[in-house]
């Protein structure tokens, strides 16, 4: 199979989401509610971390030019990272954080499961062990979302702001540009078109249950995936690439 | 709401199938839902288990301490229920 | 060590630590400790002796959790991925190890939020080594090897404590421990190989964390007051000037390895002793850490009451959606 440009692009963005979301979680750590879900935010982060790594070193591997996991995570600016805008924003609080990680999680189990039957057999294997952390990672944010949603009062009202806050930024998840067709028409991964149904099926009943009210859909549009991201990234980055940044060439 | 702490829970893990659960410590819970994801996360790192069973601390029953001695020291002097306890001659010791 | 305030004169300590208040039960308690076996959380015990557990195990599970915020001040730093999983892993097994020990206690009548209060009200102490800030990468190493070096050193012993829920969970503390220093000095190993500022990043944390890590074996064992009781109670095997020694002489050689010098012009090879001499710990320095006066103690203890402040909405919440629960399914059966 000769490597498109799109095919770079789409497991670069996998990373990318992997990499940014797995960085959020890893601030909670030492900080979380109560020890137990310490535990379980550190476990959560690790997975995500471990993704990342596989696939940025893919992305580097189709790439050819001798980029590994590290200079990609380390080395590239704002405008060349791909991830999902969701997953940049700030953990702000245990509800935000585990309502992103419920619709993020359930949108990376359907993905998953589609990447399995990948034409990119290497994406394929990084599915099959990503599909099991997943559905984890889903199962554990979907029940807090109920927790909390079907809580006390203040409870409902932070996952309901969370929500509120989180929702217009599903939108991204679906967005196609040529990228997304390219990779379609060769059998890499599903259209996302065919995902929103089933995504929507599969989050809808756990924000019900939650007696969370689902927000209609605005105009709103973000643009992470395409390389246009919120103010929050280039803080994350800074964060994140600082070493690598100072000491030029260094090993660690 | 007057319980503010999250109840106890007793997490015992099978280590491998062919091995009993085992005791290996406890976890804080709302829930049984949450006690056996947390119990994952705290007690199965390293691949130590392939089942997890918790119990609500509570609910388990346990023999009193102070009773040791009618509970377990009648056993002591059954002797003939150690295979040990029957000398046979030596070619058909292995028994 | 971590339960170092242990070794503080406490205001109303016990007068008669082995006062006896059920003389068959304490007999029966003595045989077992001095043929070595082991006590469960049910049986009958010296007060006492439930105190000083209850006052060891909640301040090494302080410790623990405490100990998260040094390292997990550059987790989000981490120069590489691979350093950034193993950081993580490090800090989450810490906290692991917290919630251990808080459950060992537990089973000596006390509550993790008992415990937990007071910590966060300044009653409870914890290993000072933990107010010592974390001001470079090379610091994260020298964390794994020095200060997870002097906690295994310790903690090894208690593995064969005379408390069965302590002992067990400090076995799997120790075997969970046994990744953290080489870690750190495997980070070491690879900043020493790199560049030369790289090497003063490891030169100077190891100046900064020297002789702290030497510190938390605690007070010299003529000045510290549980030891004789708790060598006694089999809750402390080896006293707080062997280890420090045993320490110092495993630690010197690693040292040598790495290419880094310690910050001691009198640390040097004793052949009649068959140890390393080493210089004047400032104990000045120790007790104000100890007594509130260290770089990171407020910080520290703030951090950890934030997390528990905002964490609460979220506790609250989780037992009010179980009760509302339980509720529906009582009134559909
Ligand atoms: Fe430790
Ligand atoms: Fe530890
Ligand atoms: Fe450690």
């Amino acid at each position: 199979m000769t490597t498109t440009p799109a095919h770079i692009e789409y497991v670069t963005r996998l990373g990318d989401n992997a990499l940014i979301l797995g960085q959020r979680m890893s601030e909670w750590c030492g900080h979380a509610p109560v020890l137990e879900e310490d535990m379980a935010l550190a476990n959560m982060s690790l997975d995500l971390i471990g993704q990342a790594r596989m696939l940025l070193t893919h992305a580097g591997k189709l790439e050819g030019k001798g980029r590994d996991e590290d200079q990609l995570a380390f080395l590239r600016t704002e405008m060349h990272y791909r991830n999902l805008t969701l997953c940049e924003l700030p953990n702000v609080d245990f509800g935000r954080t585990m309502v992103r990680n419920f619709l993020f999680a359930s949108l990376q189990v359907l993905l998953w499961e589609r990447l399995l039957a990948s034409s990119d057999t290497e994406l394929a294997a990084i599915a099959a062990k990503s599909l099991k952390e997943a559905r984890y990672h889903a199962q554990h944010a979907g029940d807090w979302v109920v927790r909390l949603g079907d809580g006390t009062a203040e409870s409902h009202e932070r996952a309901q702001a969370a929500l509120d806050y989180l929702w217009p930024y599903t939108a991204e998840f679906f967005a196609a540009n040529p990228t997304d067709e390219a990779i379609a028409a060769a059998g890499i991964g599903p259209a996302w078109s065919e995902l929103e149904a089933a995504w929507e099926a599969v989050v809808v009943p756990v924000l019900n249950e939650a007696t969370l009210t689902v927000p209609a859909r605005t105009p709103f549009k973000s643009y992470g995936k395409f390389g246009r991201h919120s103010e929050h990234l280039g803080h994350l980055l800074s964060e994140m690439q600082y070493l690598q940044r100072t000491y030029p060439g260094a090993q660690w | 709401m007057e319980r503010k702490e999250w109840p106890l829970w007793e997490v015992f893990v099978r280590s491998r199938n062919g091995l009993d659960h085992k005791h290996c410590g406890s976890v804080h819970a709302p829930d049984a839902k949450l006690a056996l994801q947390v119990a994952r996360d705290v007690y199965t790192r390293r691949q130590e288990g392939v089942s997890i069973w918790v119990v609500e601390a509570g609910n388990i029953v346990a023999s009193d301490p102070d009773a040791k001695p009618e509970l377990f020291d009648p056993a002591e002097d059954k002797i003939y229920r150690h295979p040990t306890f029957y000398q046979l001659p030596d070619e058909v010791n292995h028994m | 060590m971590y339960t170092q305030a242990l070794d503080i004169p406490q205001q109303n300590a016990e007068k008669a630590p082995r006062a006896v208040e059920n003389p068959a039960y304490q007999a029966e308690f003595d045989a077992k400790i001095d043929a070595g076996g082991y006590i469960e959380a049910k049986d009958w015990m010296p007060e006492a002796y439930r105190k000083t557990l209850v006052r060891q195990i909640s301040q090494h599970a302080h410790s623990e959790i405490v100990g998260m915020l040094p390292e997990g001040n550059w987790i989000t730093r981490a120069p590489t991925l691979k350093r950034k999983a193993i950081l993580l892993a490090k800090v989450q097994d810490e906290g692991g190890h917290g919630l251990y020990l808080y459950a060992a206690a537990e089973t000596l009548g006390v509550s993790r939020d008992e415990l937990l209060d007071a910590l966060h009200t300044g009653k409870a102490k914890y290993s000072s080594i933990f107010n010592y800030p974390t001001l470079t990468w090379a610091d994260i190493g020298v964390i794994g090897w020095l200060v997870d070096g002097a906690a295994i050193m310790n903690q090894i012993p208690l593995c064969k404590c005379s408390y069965g829920p302590y002992a067990r969970a400090m076995v799997r503390i120790c075997k969970e421990e046994s990744f953290h220093q080489r870690q750190g000095y495997d980070l070491l190993l690879t900043m020493m190989k790199g560049t030369q500022e790289q090497r003063e990043m490891v030169q100077d944390a190891v100046n900064r964390w020297w002789w702290p890590s030497i510190m938390m074996f605690g007070p010299h064992d003529k000045d510290s007051v549980h030891s004789g009781q708790s060598a006694r109670w089999g809750i402390k095997r080896i006293s707080n000037d062997d280890l420090r020694q045993k320490f110092v002489d495993a630690t010197v050689k690693q040292a040598e390895v790495l290419g880094v010098t310690m910050p001691d012009p009198e640390l040097k090879w004793n052949e009649e002793r068959g140890h390393y001499d080493f210089g004047a710990i400032d104990w000045d320095e120790f007790w104000n850490v100890v007594n509130g006066h260290g770089q990171g103690n407020v910080d520290r203890l703030a951090a950890r009451v934030k997390a528990w402040e905002d964490g609460a909405w979220v506790r609250e919440a989780a037992l009010e959606h179980e009760r509302k629960r339980a509720a529906r399914e009582h009134q559909a059966a």
